[in-house]
C-alpha cells in the first residue's frame, strides 16, 4: 500500500475513486432507492414544474452572460382581494408579480390551476401586464380541479398576439429578438361560483438552466441519474470483477491441482467459452427473458467464469503445484480442498489483483452498451440509460451535448480511475515492468 | 488422408514437417467443430430456455389459423362448434409440422442440425437487401460489411501499434514513449464511445465527413468512385476503433518488446554488431510471433462482438446492426441466427489462429508436443 502511493497514476486513481464511492453513499444516503426509482419512472407528472432540455447551470455561467432559470411565483404568496357579487358568486382578483432579469426568452410559459369546487367550475381569466404598464389578455379558462394551462401551446393567443407567447409577452414593441428585463405580472380574475370554492394558480416561467446537470427531454432533473448512477456502476463493475476473476481463478486452481480428467474437461469447457459470442447472448436473455441489470449481472459472470483468464492461471498454479512448500503441505495430509483455497489461490493474488481492477471498467461500459442497445434495466437510473435517451433523441445533432456529455464524463471518469489504478498495481506486483 | 495420417502421425510427421502441421490442423479443426456444436447447441439452450420460443411459435400458429379460418367462405357457413373443432385440428397439423409436439430434447437436436447447417430459418419482420425473408440471407448479405471494416481495422491497427512499440522500445524514455504510457488509460473506454464524439466534431460540427452509413446514397456510379465513398465513409469508424485501442496497445507492445530486448541472447547480437533492424527481426520479432499472432486472433474476437454497438453508432449495415434491428423489432429467429453465425465467426478466427501458430511454431513441424 506504501508502495502504490509513490505512483502519481495510483495516488489519482485512488482520488478519483474516492470521489465517486463518496458521490454513490452521497446518492445512497440523500435519495433511498425506492424513491429514485419513484422519480426516475414517474413521468411528466412529477417534473411538470422542470424545464425541457435545460442546460446545466455551470453551462449558464459558462455563457458569459445568464440564461434565464426557471422562476415560480404562486398565488398562495401574494394577497388577494375578494368581492361578493351577489347571487353567491365572488370574483376573486390577483396579481402574481415577478422581476425578469434576463435578456434572453424563457423557452416556455405555464400556469398551474388548482379549484375546489363541488359541481361548478370557477371561472378564470388571465391577463398579462409588461414593465410600461400595458395589458395583454390571455384567456378564459374553465378549470378542472388539476389543470396545467400551457401559454405558450395556445394556438388561439399565438394567433392573436401573431407571434410565439412566450417571446411577444416579453419584448417592446421597437425591440424585437430580444427580452426586456423588467416586473411582469400575471394578473388572475376568478369568478366563484359556490361557497367553499377557491382558486390557486401558480405561474412557471420555464428558464434554459436548471441544476447541476440539466433536464431531458421527459424534464426529468439529470442529478438523479448521474449521481444514482455512480453507485450502480460502481457495484456492477466490482461484482461482475468478483465474480468471474475469483471463480476462474478457483476453477484453474482446481484444474492445475486435480489434473487428470478435470483439468481436460475445464481445458474444453473454456474452449467452447472462447467461441461463446457473449454480447449477442447477453443480447438475447435481455430481448426473450429480463433487463433486469441483475440478473445481467448474472449471465456476465457465468459467461466470464471460464475465460481465457483461466490459461494464465493455470499456467502459474501449474508452476506453484511443484513448489516446496506445496509439497511439505501435502506431506503432513492436507486435504484437496484445503490445499486449492489455502494454498494455492491465495499465491495468485498479485497476478489477480491488477488484473481484476483493469477488468472494472469493461463491465462499467459493458452497462452502458446494452443500455444503448435499448437493453438497459428499465427501471434504474444509470449512465447508459441517460446516454441512450439522448441518442435516441438525436441530442448531439439538435446540439444538447451536456446531455450526453455528462454521463460521458461520469463513465470516462470511472474508466480512468480503475485503469491508473490498475496499471500502478501491475508494477507494484510485476517487479519486472517496473524498471521500464 | 487426413484420416489415415492421423492414426500414425509420428511415421508421416518424420518425413514430412508440412503433413505434420496438417494432421495438427486436421484435429485442431475437429477439437473446434466439436466446440462449435456445444457453443451453438447451448446458445439454443439459452434461447429456448423454458420453451419461450415455443411459446412465441405456438401463438404464431394460433394466430395465422384464426386468419386462415375466418377468411375461408365454406367454414363460415358451418356451425361453431365444427368450425372450433376443425381450427384445433389445423394447429395440431401445423404445431406436428413444426414438430413442436415432440419432446423438447428431441426438439432441440433438430434445432441444432439446423442451426450447424445455418438453415436458420425464417425471420418474423426483418428482409434482406434483396426483399427476402431467410434469416441465412439477411446475416449473408450483412456479413461482407462487417468483414470488410473490423478486418481492414485490426490488421491496420495491429501492424501500425506493432510498428510504433518497435520504434518506442528503441527509444525507450522519450517524449513520445512517456506521452502513450499517459495515454494508454484511454483504452478504458469502447470505440462506440469514442464514436459519438467523433460524430459530433467530423460530421455534425465540421462537416468534413459522412455521419454514418457505408457509401453515399445513391451509389456513385464506376467502381473508382463508389470505392472512394466507402473509403470515406470508413475513415471515422476506423478512427474511432483506433483511439479505442492504440495506445493500450503500443503500450503492451512496447513493454513486452522492452522485456523481450533485454535478453542475454539480445544483448549478445547487440554485442556482435548486428545492425538494429536486424536485431529486431530475427532476435526481438521472431521468438514473440506466437504472442503476437495469438493476441491478433484475440484482438479480432474482441472486435467481432463490439461491432455490434459500433456499427449501430455509425450506422454501418453489417451482421452487428442487422441484431440491433432485431433486438428492436423483437425478431427472434434473426437474434438467434446472428449469435449463431457470431460462434461460426468465432470459431474460424480460433482455427486460423491455430493453423498460423502451426505453421510458426517450430514446436509443432518439428512434432514435440504437437496435440497442442
Amino acid at each position: 500500500m506504501r508502495e502504490l502511493v509513490r505512483y502519481p497514476s495510483a495516488v489519482a486513481g485512488l482520488c478519483i475513486l474516492a470521489f465517486l464511492v463518496a458521490l454513490s453513499v452521497y446518492a445512497v444516503v440523500a435519495i433511498p432507492y425506492g424513491e429514485a426509482i419513484r422519480l426516475w419512472s414517474g413521468g411528466e407528472a412529477l417534473w411538470a414544474r422542470n424545464p425541457r432540455h435545460a442546460r446545466p447551470e455551470w453551462m449558464g455561467w459558462l455563457w458569459g452572460g445568464r440564461l434565464p432559470r426557471t422562476l415560480v411565483v404562486r398565488s398562495t404568496e401574494v394577497p388577494a382581494q375578494e368581492r361578493d357579487l351577489g347571487g353567491g358568486v365572488r370574483q376573486l382578483e390577483f396579481a402574481l408579480p415577478f422581476d425578469y432579469p434576463y435578456r434572453r426568452f424563457p423557452p416556455e410559459l405555464a400556469v398551474f390551476l388548482r379549484a375546489d369546487y363541488r359541481e361548478q367550475a370557477p371561472q378564470v381569466e388571465l391577463g398579462w401586464r409588461t414593465p410600461d404598464g400595458s395589458q395583454v389578455h390571455l384567456a378564459n379558462l374553465s378549470p378542472r380541479r388539476q389543470d396545467v394551462y400551457r401559454v405558450s401551446a395556445d394556438g388561439d393567443l399565438r394567433r392573436a398576439l401573431g407571434g410565439a407567447p412566450e417571446v411577444v409577452l416579453f419584448s417592446r414593441p421597437g425591440q424585437p429578438g430580444e427580452a426586456t428585463p423588467g416586473r411582469y405580472a400575471l394578473e388572475v380574475r376568478a369568478y366563484l361560483f359556490e361557497p367553499g370554492s377557491t382558486v390557486q394558480v401558480e405561474l412557471v416561467v420555464y428558464g434554459e438552466v436548471h441544476g447541476l446537470a440539466g433536464t431531458d427531454h421527459l424534464r426529468r432533473d439529470l442529478t438523479l441519474p448521474l449521481l444514482w448512477g455512480t453507485p450502480i456502476a460502481l457495484a456492477f463493475g466490482l461484482l461482475a470483477a468478483v465474480g468471474s476473476s475469483l471463480s476462474t481463478l478457483l476453477i484453474a486452481a482446481v484444474g492445475a491441482w486435480y489434473g487428470g480428467w478435470v483439468d481436460g474437461l475445464i481445458q474444453r469447457i473454456t474452449e467452447v467459452n472462447l467461441i461463446l459470442p457473449a454480447l449477442p447472448i447477453l443480447i438475447l436473455i435481455g430481448t426473450l427473458y429480463s433487463r433486469s441489470l441483475w440478473v445481467i449481472l448474472g449471465a456476465v459472470v457465468l459467461l466470464g467464469v471460464f475465460g481465457g483468464g483461466i490459461k494464465t492461471y493455470r499456467a502459474l498454479f501449474l508452476q506453484v503445484r511443484e513448489s516446496p512448500y506445496v509439497e511439505a503441505a501435502r506431506a503432513y495430509g492436507v486435504g484437496n480442498l484445503r490445499m486449492v483455497v489455502v494454498y494455492l489461490v491465495p499465491r495468485a493474488v498479485p497476478v489477480l489483483l491488477p488484473q481484476f481492477v483493469t477488468l472494472i471498467p469493461g463491465f462499467v461500459f459493458l452497462e452502458a452498451t446494452l443500455a444503448l442497445l435499448g437493453l438497459g434495466d428499465p427501471v434504474l437510473p444509470t449512465w447508459g440509460k441517460v446516454i441512450e435517451d439522448a441518442y435516441r433523441a438525436g441530442a448531439l445533432y439538435v446540439g444538447h451535448t451536456y446531455w450526453v456529455l455528462q454521463p460521458a464524463a461520469m463513465l470516462v471518469l470511472s474508466g480512468l480511475a480503475f485503469t491508473l489504478l490498475g496499471f500502478a498495481l501491475d508494477r507494484v506486483f510485476n517487479p519486472r515492468l517496473r524498471e521500464l | 488422408m487426413a484420416e489415415a495420417l492421423a492414426v500414425s502421425p509420428p511415421v508421416a510427421a518424420r518425413r514430412h514437417p508440412t503433413l505434420r502441421v496438417v494432421v495438427y490442423a486436421v484435429t485442431r479443426l475437429a477439437a473446434l467443430f466439436a466446440a462449435v456444436v456445444v457453443g451453438v447447441y447451448l446458445t439454443i439452450l439459452v434461447a429456448n430456455m423454458g420453451g419461450y420460443v415455443d411459446q412465441i411459435k405456438r401463438a404464431e400458429i394460433r394466430e395465422q389459423v384464426a386468419l386462415a379460418v375466418s377468411l375461408d367462405e365454406s367454414m363460415r357457413r358451418l356451425p361453431a362448434d365444427v368450425r372450433q373443432r376443425i381450427a384445433e385440428q389445423m394447429v395440431r397439423n401445423e404445431e406436428r409440422r413444426l414438430g413442436l409436439d415432440r419432446p423438447f430434447l428431441a426438439r432441440s437436436v433438430t434445432y441444432l442440425r439446423d442451426a450447424l447447417l445455418l438453415r436458420l430459418g425464417f425471420a418474423e419482420r426483418m428482409t434482406s437487401d434483396t426483399g427476402s425473408r431467410l434469416v441465412r440471407r439477411i446475416l449473408l448479405d450483412r456479413l461482407p460489411a462487417t468483414l470488410l471494416l473490423f478486418l481492414s481495422a485490426q490488421l491496420l491497427l495491429f501492424f501500425s501499434s506493432l510498428a510504433f512499440a518497435l520504434a518506442l522500445s528503441r527509444r525507450y524514455g522519450s517524449l513520445a514513449d512517456r506521452i502513450v504510457v499517459a495515454l494508454a488509460p484511454t483504452s478504458a473506454a469502447p470505440a462506440w464511445f469514442y464514436g459519438i464524439f467523433l460524430i459530433l466534431v467530423f460530421a455534425a460540427w465540421l462537416r468534413w465527413l459522412p455521419f454514418g452509413g457505408m457509401v453515399d446514397a445513391p451509389p456513385p456510379e464506376g467502381a473508382l468512385a463508389y470505392a472512394t465513398s466507402v473509403l470515406r465513409h470508413m475513415v471515422l469508424p476506423l478512427a474511432a476503433l483506433a483511439l479505442s485501442s492504440i495506445f493500450l496497445s503500443v503500450y503492451a507492445w512496447r513493454t513486452f518488446f522492452l522485456i523481450f530486448s533485454s535478453e542475454d541472447y539480445v544483448e549478445l547480437a547487440r554485442a556482435k554488431g548486428l545492425p538494429g533492424s536486424l536485431v529486431e527481426r530475427r532476435y526481438v520479432l521472431r521468438p514473440t510471433l506466437p504472442t503476437i499472432v495469438t493476441s491478433f486472433a484475440l484482438g479480432l474476437i474482441g472486435a467481432w462482438t463490439g461491432a455490434i454497438v459500433l456499427e449501430t453508432v455509425f450506422n454501418w449495415p453489417g451482421l452487428g446492426r442487422a441484431l440491433y434491428q432485431a433486438v428492436g423489432l423483437y425478431d427472434t429467429p434473426v437474434i438467434v441466427g446472428t449469435t449463431i453465425l457470431y460462434a461460426y465467426l468465432l470459431a474460424i478466427t480460433v482455427f486460423a489462429l491455430d493453423l498460423v501458430y502451426a505453421i510458426l511454431d517450430p514446436r509443432v513441424r518439428v512434432g514435440v508436443g504437437a496435440e497442442g
